[in-house]
């Protein structure tokens, strides 16, 4: 049999991803570095961009990204799955494997468990790797001990959180699916800074959507700890009234401090209970566990502080921090801000290691939310780093002026093109 | 003795990478990465209605990118984004999308229809839609292989007033009907 050039290829791709699957299981990668390693965490909307975006700018650097799972489900747009708008979570998965073929990124399937930055390794459930510069793109933990009665074992299979995408968006589904018409559906949002501020409002706008159709007598009631609604407000009133007139009774000002599985109940401020037939608690949210563990968080013990050029770690040298886990000035905890951070934060780590100049960062957020099955809305702004601090560019941060189906047609584009970003 | 916070992070060597503080101003590829959420990684955009950005001539990206900026051309997110940059730094964008090749694309279109459009397009459009529209004149658009929802709401837009078309390109799409005009698209849509 005569090799033709396609098959070779094809031999070729078998091979090394064979050799990747070896060094990933007997942890191969504890040996020397060469000093041109990064070892990127977390293959989400942050992590992915940076592994790529390194080896696009400079192919000479080895970069490994450590995930734990062996895909991805989107955030962005699972709350159009939970209101019955997408029959699975398909077109919100993506795999690693492209990122590999495409662009040599060394993937490891494995858990973090542990940074020492003095010597510069990460501890994995599948061995040790050792790095030049590491990047943190964990995305969040939640503080569930602010929630009286919260297990993080067991709570979330009864109030489900939703605010990881996948087997939890699944179950919120199946929670309403089941629900008896006339039921309650309590959502509890938690003090603002959180992942996604119009989030919890898209995601009351879907479920409405989905009670309005096939659960009669039933209703949303929101809980929001904040002292109003934290983003879109107008827009979103305006969408309410619109479509689910009575069907969301939003009450503001009201912190959920404490709950009942058993009861299915909430408390608010420890007094005033309230009860549901489905419970969607939003539990309040700090840097992701491992961020924690690698001493990188601040004084505030939630979130990141970081170098705003090159997203560095102010606590630890070589450690970046990038996404919903760093504080990033003005930029809100959305998918489009970790996606422009981790360029920024790649840009700098290629042009740091080849001693080259730093630049300074620009970067975009938009965030878009459904209102109803064929209507959006967006918050879109420019950012860009002024006197030591990210700031957004006055002028160029807004929303759009009503709701809108050509909105909801760029929309779904919008996520066709980060999740094909991330994954090719 | 008391360390200040500047002291202590020179003293450990944090903030190595960060300390250099003389930082160069977003050069193009900066400014650029961060329309890729939306367009594409280097503009090319994966669909179905986001436009592409790649390889479209930097005098066609600047003009529309001004007229985002004045409210010129209407527009959904562009008007408030185009407000974010200096025209320095839109002319820096221009350059770095023009120098990309052209996003091939593979979208399900009507054959008819591509044939309908191939017989008009030269006579009607090539004064300025140069090349099959892989090149436009001046700072008219390319539109080869451009996604065509995002070319069908371009059109609607400029049928109904309000996005204001070149007097030139009015004349020749004002007595065109509607299926031959959607034709157009659909041709334009599968060059590659
Ligand atoms: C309902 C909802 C809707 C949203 N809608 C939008 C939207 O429309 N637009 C938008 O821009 N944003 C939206 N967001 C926000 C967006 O999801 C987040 O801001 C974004 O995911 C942050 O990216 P990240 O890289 O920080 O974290 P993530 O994307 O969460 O990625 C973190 C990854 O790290 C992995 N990981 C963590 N710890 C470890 C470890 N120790 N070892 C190995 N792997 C680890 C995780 O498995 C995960 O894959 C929404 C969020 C929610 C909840
Ligand atoms: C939130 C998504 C989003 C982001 C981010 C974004 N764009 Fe756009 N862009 C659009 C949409 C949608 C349109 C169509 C016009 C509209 O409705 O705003 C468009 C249209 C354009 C056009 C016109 C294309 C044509 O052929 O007519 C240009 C040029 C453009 N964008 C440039 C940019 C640049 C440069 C950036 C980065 C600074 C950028 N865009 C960032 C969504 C985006
Ligand atoms: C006289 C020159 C001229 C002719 C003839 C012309 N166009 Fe155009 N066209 C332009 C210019 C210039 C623009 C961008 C102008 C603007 O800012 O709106 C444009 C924009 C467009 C756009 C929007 C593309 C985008 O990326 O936003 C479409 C669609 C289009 N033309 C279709 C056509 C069709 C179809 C024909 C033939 C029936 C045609 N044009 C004939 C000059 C012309």
């Amino acid at each position: 049999m005569t090799l033709d050039r396609r098959n070779f290829i094809k031999l070729l791709g078998g091979a090394s991803s064979l050799a990747l699957a070896a060094c990933a299981g007997t942890g191969g990668l504890s040996g020397p570095t060469g000093g041109r390693r990064v070892v990127v965490v977390g293959g989400g909307y942050g992590g992915t961009i940076a592994a790529k975006y390194i080896r696009m700018m400079d192919s000479s650097i080895e970069v490994v990204l450590i995930e734990r799972n062996d895909h991805f489900v989107s955030c962005p747009f699972s709350n159009l799955y939970i209101g019955g708008l997408m029959k699975d979570l398909s077109p919100l998965t993506i795999k690693y494997d492209k990122l590999a073929a495409n662009h040599g990124v060394k993937v490891i399937q494995a858990e973090v468990t542990g940074v020492d930055a003095a010597t510069k390794v990460v501890k994995t459930s599948t061995g040790d790797v050792t790095y030049d510069r590491l990047v943190l793109s964990p995305g969040i933990e939640f503080r569930t001990e602010e929630i009286k009665g919260y297990d993080m074992a067991t709570t979330p299979e009864i109030m489900p959180h939703a605010w990881k995408a996948g087997p939890q968006t699944v179950l919120l589904r199946k929670q309403l699916e089941a629900m008896k018409a006339g039921g309650n559906v309590v959502i509890s949002i938690p003090l603002a800074p959180f992942r996604c501020p119009p989030g919890p409002y898209e995601r009351a706008s879907m479920i409405a959507m989905y009670l309005k159709q096939h659960k009669p007598g039933s209703k949303v009631i929101i809980l929001d700890a904040n002292p109003d609604i934290v983003s879109k407000k107008g827009l979103f009133l305006k969408g309410w009234k619109k479509h689910y007139d009575g069907l969301i009774d939003y009450r503001a000002a009201k912190k959920v401090t404490e709950i009942d599985t058993r009861g299915m109940a909430v408390l608010v401020e420890g007094i005033e209970e309230v009860k549901g037939a489905v419970i969607n608690v939003i539990p309040p949210q700090k840097a992701g566990h491992i961020a924690h563990v690698a001493g990188v968080v601040g004084t505030d013990k939630k979130w990141c502080p970081v170098n705003p050029m090159t997203f560095e770690s102010t606590l630890h040298k070589n450690i970046h921090v990038i996404g919903d886990s760093c504080v990033a000035g003005a930029m809100p905890k959305s998918g489009y801000s970790a996606n422009s951070e981790a360029k920024a934060c790649a840009t700098n780590i290629v042009n740091a290691m080849n001693g080259k100049e730093l630049i300074d960062f620009s970067g975009i957020n938009t965030c878009y939310s459904f209102l109803s099955a064929k209507e959006a809305v967006e918050v879109t702004g420019v950012y860009k780093v002024d006197k030591g601090a990210i700031i957004a560019v006055p002028g160029s941060v807004g929303v759009s002026p009503d709701l809108s189906e050509t909105e909801a047609i760029y929309a779904e584009s919008w996520l066709k093109n980060i999740l094909t970003e991330m994954s090719t | 003795m008391t360390m200040k916070w500047s002291g202590w992070a020179l003293a450990t060597g944090v903030l190595a990478v960060s300390a250099m503080a003389q930082a160069a101003p977003p050069t193009a590829a900066m400014l650029s990465n961060a329309c890729a959420g939306c367009h594409g990684t280097h503009g090319g955009s994966a669909g179905p209605s986001m436009p592409s950005l790649a390889g479209q001539s930097d005098k066609a990206i600047v003009d529309a990118m001004k007229k985002f900026k004045s409210g010129a051309r209407p527009a959904t997110v562009m008007g408030r984004l185009a407000k974010g940059y200096s025209d320095a730094e839109i002319a820096a964008m221009g350059e770095f999308f023009s120098k990309q090749k052209l996003h091939a694309t593979n979208q399900t279109l009507d054959k008819a229809k591509i044939a309908k459009g191939a017989s008009l397009q030269e006579a009607n459009c090539g004064r300025c839609h140069l090349e099959d529209g892989k090149e436009g004149k001046d700072d008219t658009p390319a539109m080869a292989s451009q996604w065509l929802p995002y070319m069908q709401i371009q059109m609607a837009d400029y049928l109904s007033g309000k996005r204001k078309m070149p007097e030139q390109m009015q004349e020749k799409v004002k007595p065109m009907s509607k299926a031959d005009l959607e034709a157009l698209l659909h041709f334009y849509a599968s060059v590659k």
